[in-house]
């Protein structure tokens, strides 16, 4: 069942057996892991390190989020090799479908599960919008399409304030309804939240794996190793790179949804180009192309921000450096806020990984290989449009 | 004996430079057919029109009879086309509701026209037969795209070896199937019975190719590892993933030994003969295009110097000169 | 039918390529000019005998926006044509120079406004250009020799996400440095010098960034076309391989592309605060998208093309703003894009090949 099966050496031993058997049982294996990562989350924060079990259980809840927007975000970059540097903008389009249909501003109130699916859609379809007509373009006019739709949406949202309340957003969503077993999703009780994002990213990761080992998935990395090749193998390059884009795009609008539901707010500044970033640098850092090590990557860097760059407010206080001035610029640390310089640290970790170590902390295996391929023996992928032979050949 | 590829008055210009001109050309079902012809012929660029890389200049490809690859016409027109249906309803929906029509009318109205934009998009972007056969009524022709030519039956191999450099052999043969499997997204997603018994029956027939290309005991090994002789034959199991008709070679032996070039020159022998393919090769080895082709021609410059069975065209003088040079040279 | 379709070379015109040039700027000017004054006819509560003064006055603004752009935009499309590469941190390069000109001149000189005295003016301005353009060269050939030449034969992948990584930094450092919001930059071009002009006034600042920009890309074109160094960048962008081989240090010849490049948005940078009065960190984020717009709907690749996109670029925004639709001027320019993109993506001036491939 697995495409990966085979590419065990053939050596034995009870680790490559292990590897085997949870590849061929991919599913099977994903639920007993993320069962045993979900019961290490709810048991850790009742131990009171650093925050109270409360404060854990939300950040783990926003953790989710975002490990759901980098599992998505890596379809298009990490498989079908896309640059995408406007994904914020269908979280934008997920968490806004959400407030109209739960909240005082559009006297609506329909059930939060079926919303998570039309949520999806409807990002889905912004997604296939913007990708039919630039995906037959090459690569990087994408890269500055989807930069430019980034940038565009939350400035349509913040314009149309007759429809969006513009800069202050629309307020006072509803939360979801009470759900059997968990009980209500109140503000004071983030547990429910957590639940439901980890269910979400575990039926998420069941589901894009098994994309990822189907002839899509295939496709996908066919082309992102080359697209010519995979055209002449049979490929509709354009349609399956418009899945890859549509289906980032549901995801991250899937997680719009459960990330409204939770702020009970949607407010345009939600959706800047930041989001995009930081979405990008988790699928880097993580590893493109491997789908867990892009959700622990996610994880990893969202507990860092969210609980240990707090801390460092506190440390710098204690330091008490004196201000200074540069020109007309007047220096202060204290009265900086260093999570705002956050993103100062994922460009550098984003740099610093292309360069030294561009397959990320987990890499997939084909990836490893292909980025490291350069320094082992410069392959020349000519243009095959080049005429004639070559050189040298027995003519007789 | 019909036709399965007819080449009509291929020309191709880049820029200043004439790369093919003017060539006629036809393989008949069955045959194994040559293209020879010194550096810079004009072969390779031939090839990839017929293979749907390039529209030519002037010219056309007919496969299996259909006309499949010729400069394209009022290839404007078709981003038009999917605008104006859009517009239509927008501009409908404007009129409503300026004529004093509900909210609801008008929200419907907004609704449909992108849901138009979108399938026309989409359409157009997929491009189904159907589409094209719709595009046709309003003048627009625009050739197959590879892949198109593939789903007709044609396979190909490239002279600088494409492979997935890092999927495994396996996976190289499996994404030569792709378009012969039927599983969608939707049977990925839900891994139904249907999409489990497709790929467990590709994952077969890979191996009976990589049989044939003798790699079966290599089908785990990642394609780039692989010895520069197995890359050539794990490129043509790939090619013959999609059950061509017709199977493009070029020059599959380039860069390999005696032995190898033996040993291919048999595969491609076998592929005939077992598969019933027809074939069109691309080759400097002589020995190869001799011993195997049925008919054999000759491009210079671009243009087609000489046809014939192999030993019409060893003996022909202008074939001499071409790759002699002329006496005074 | 088949020997028809090939094509005869088209006969030239009698008029030689500079003329030509300058009869279409003005004739796009005339044309812009009359359909502003028609828009404006349009407009509610517009005294009607203003609108032609008023569309003659927005006009030479939108020629100063567009040459801001342009300037920007060279950058792009020059590093583009040479390696291929769509470099994001060049908006944030330029936003660099429009701090620096701050520097400088608040900084430095202590400027807070207009400076009446035209030699010293000039020497400030002079000084500005000198000190901000080779120092965001500089910067701009610092970040090809770290960041993108490790990348030269890799995937493209790789170097398009470092761009977006640099550029991410260059912004947050500013942000460190000079915090968030508006800093005001010292308009020290007097903007009280305008020429009345029939209920409407001219201003002189928009005429000088524009000849400024004008002079500059006069100069990058002739040095483009008839230098060695300008040659040997011509052939990499044709061919790096064949330029390499007849002898073209690639190396320099990338990194002089930078330069250039750099130099340019720094240029930008100095009339940017001149022109607008502030600066801030996230400047080069809306203004490089805006310049690339401008490269892509121009040709990218092509430098004529940028200058030229850069102009429609200005115009456009020009014409949303002078009708009071300024906040959507973001949204037409992506609009604009997209639909360059969807019927010509090789852009006005652009080369239609190898899209099929």
């Amino acid at each position: 069942m697995s495409a990966a099966l085979g590419r065990l050496r053939m050596d034995g031993g009870w680790r490559d057996r292990l590897v085997r058997a949870s590849e061929a049982h991919r599913s099977i294996t994903i639920l007993v892991v993320m069962s045993l990562v979900s019961s290490l989350l709810v048991v850790f924060p009742n131990f009171n390190v650093l925050q109270g079990p409360s404060g854990w259980y939300d950040a783990f809840a926003n953790a989710g989020v975002f490990v759901l927007l980098a599992m998505g975000l890596n379809v298009v970059v990490g498989l079908a090799g896309l640059l995408d540097l406007g994904y914020a903008a269908f979280f934008a389009i997920g968490s806004y479908a959400y407030a109209y249909s739960n909240s005082p501003f559009s006297g609506l109130d329909l059930p939060f599960i079926p919303m998570l699916v039309i949520g999806a859609g409807i990002a889905a379809l912004f997604g296939i919008a913007l990708g039919a007509p630039t995906l037959r373009l090459r690569g990087d006019y994408l890269a500055i399409m989807t930069l430019g739709f980034g940038e565009i949406v939350p400035i349509v949202f913040l314009n149309l304030d007759k429809w969006t309340e513009g800069t202050n957003g629309i307020g006072g969503l509803y939360r979801p309804e009470a759900l059997p077993i968990l009980g209500e999703f109140t503000p004071i009780s983030p547990f429910p939240y957590m639940i439901v994002s980890l269910i979400v990213v575990t039926l998420a990761m069941i589901l894009l794996y098994r994309l990822h080992d189907s002839r899509i998935g295939r496709a996908w990395m066919a082309i992102r190793e080359d697209e010519l090749a995979a055209a002449a193998n049979g490929i509709n390059t354009v349609v399956t790179k418009l899945l890859a884009f549509a289906l980032g795009a549901t995801t991250s609008g899937f997680a719009g949804v459960f990330n409204a539901s939770k702020l009970t707010i949607v407010s345009p500044d939600q959706f800047l180009f930041t989001v995009s970033f930081t979405v990008l640098a988790m699928v880097i850092i993580g590893g493109m192309g491997n789908i867990w090590g892009v959700a622990a990557g996610a994880f990893i860097v969202y507990m860092i921000q969210a609980v240990f760059l707090k801390q460092i407010n506190t440390v710098v206080e204690n330091l008490g450096l004196p201000a200074f001035d540069l020109g007309p610029i007047h220096v202060d640390l204290l009265q900086i806020n260093f999570l705002n310089y956050q993103f100062l640290l994922y460009g550098f970790a984003l740099v610093l990984m292309m360069l030294y170590r561009p397959e990320g902390l987990f890499p997939s295996r084909e990836r490893r290989a292909e980025l490291h391929a350069d320094e082992e023996a410069g392959e020349g992928a000519e243009v095959v449009g080049a005429m004639g032979g070559v050189p040298g050949e027995n003519v007789e | 004996m019909t036709d399965v590829l007819h080449a009509v008055n291929v020309t191709k210009r880049f820029g200043g430079l004439l790369a093919v001109h003017d060539v006629e050309f036809t393989i008949p079902e069955g045959a194994i057919v040559s293209l020879i012809g010194p550096n810079g012929a004009g072969k390779t660029t031939f090839f990839n029109i017929i293979a749907g890389i390039y529209d030519p200049t002037a010219g056309e490809i007919r496969f299996r009879g259909k006309r499949m690859i010729a400069r394209s016409r009022r290839a404007w027109l078709e981003p038009l086309l999917w605008v104006v249906p859009a517009l239509a309803v927008a501009l409908t929906t404007v009129l409503v509701g300026e004529a004093g029509a509900s909210d609801i009318v008008i929200a419907l109205g907004i609704f449909f026209t992108v849901i138009a934009l979108m399938i026309v998009m989409v359409v157009g972007v997929a491009r189904p037969p159907a589409y094209a056969d719709f595009l046709t009524r309003f003048g627009v022709f625009r050739s197959a795209r590879p892949n198109d030519m593939v789903v007709a039956g044609l396979g190909r191999t490239f002279q600088n070896i494409r492979l997935f450099a890092n999927m495994s052999a396996l996976d190289n043969v499996l994404v030569g199937m792709h378009s012969r499997l039927k599983a969608t997204w939707l049977d990925a997603l839900l891994s139904t019975p249907r999409d489990r018994r497709e790929e467990a029956e590709a994952r077969a027939r890979a191996m009976q190719l990589l049989d044939l290309a003798g790699l079966r005991k290599r089908a785990h090994e990642t394609a780039k590892n692989l010895p520069y002789g197995d890359q050539r034959r794990l490129e043509i199991a790939r090619a013959l993933a999609s059950n061509p008709v017709l199977l493009l070679l070029d020059e599959p032996t380039a860069g390999m030994n005696p032995r190898e070039t033996a040993d291919l020159t048999k595969l491609i022998g076998r592929l005939r003969t077992e598969l019933g393919l027809t074939i069109l090769l691309i080759e400097h080895d002589m020995r190869v295009v001799m011993g195997i082709s049925d008919r054999v021609t000759v491009l210079d410059h671009g243009e087609r110097i000489a046809e014939g069975t192999p030993d019409e065209v060893r003996r022909d003088p202008k074939v001499i000169e071409a790759y002699l040079g002329t006496p005074a040279a | 039918m088949i020997a028809s379709s090939v094509t005869t070379p088209r006969t030239r015109s009698g008029l030689n390529r500079s003329a030509r040039i300058i009869g279409f700027a003005v004739g796009a000017i005339v044309v812009y000019v009359v359909l502003l004054w028609l828009a404006l006819q349009v407009v509610d509560g517009f005294a009607p005998e203003r609108a032609l003064p008023v569309a003659i006055q927005q006009t030479i603004n939108a020629l100063s926006i567009g040459a801001i752009y342009a300037l920007i935009a060279l950058g792009y499309t020059m590093v583009y044509g040479i390696i291929e590469l769509i470099n994001f941190a060049h908006g944030d390069v330029f936003m660099i120079g429009a701090f620096l000109a701050v520097v400088l001149t608040g900084g430095i000189f202590g400027q807070t406004g207009g400076v009446k005295d035209v030699p010293f003016l000039a020497l400030l301005l002079l000084v500005a250009l000198l000190f901000v353009m080779p120092l965001t060269g500089g910067l701009n050939v610092f970040i090809e020799r770290v960041f993108y030449r490790p990348f030269r034969h890799a995937s493209r992948l790789a170097p398009l996400i470092t761009a977006v990584g640099v550029s991410f930094i260059l912004q947050n450092l500013a942000l460190l440095v000079a915090g968030s919001g508006d800093r005001a930059a010292p308009q020290i071009f007097p903007l009280d010098w305008q020429i009345p002009f029939g209920g409407a006034e001219i201003s002189v600042l928009s005429i000088f960034i524009f000849a400024l920009a004008l002079v500059l890309m006069l100069l990058l074109q002739t040095f483009v076309n008839r230098t060695r160094l300008g040659r040997a960048m011509r052939a990499t962008a044709q061919d790096q391989q064949a330029a390499s081989l007849m002898g073209v240090d690639l190396n320099q010849t990338i990194a002089l592309t930078f330069l250039l490049g750099g130099a340019l948005a720094g240029a930008a940078g100095v009339v940017w605060g001149l022109r607008f009065g502030f600066v801030r960190q996230d400047l080069g984020f809306n203004a490089g998208l805006k310049a690339f717009t401008s490269a892509v709907l121009g040709g990218i690749g092509n430098i004529s093309g940028a200058v030229l996109g850069g102009f429609i670029i200005g115009f456009i925004e020009n014409f949303a703003s002078s009708l009071g639709f300024s906040r959507w001027s973001e949204f037409l320019v992506f609009m604009v894009l997209t639909l360059v993109l969807i019927f010509r993506p090789t852009g006005i001036l652009g080369q239609q090949l190898g899209d099929r491939a």
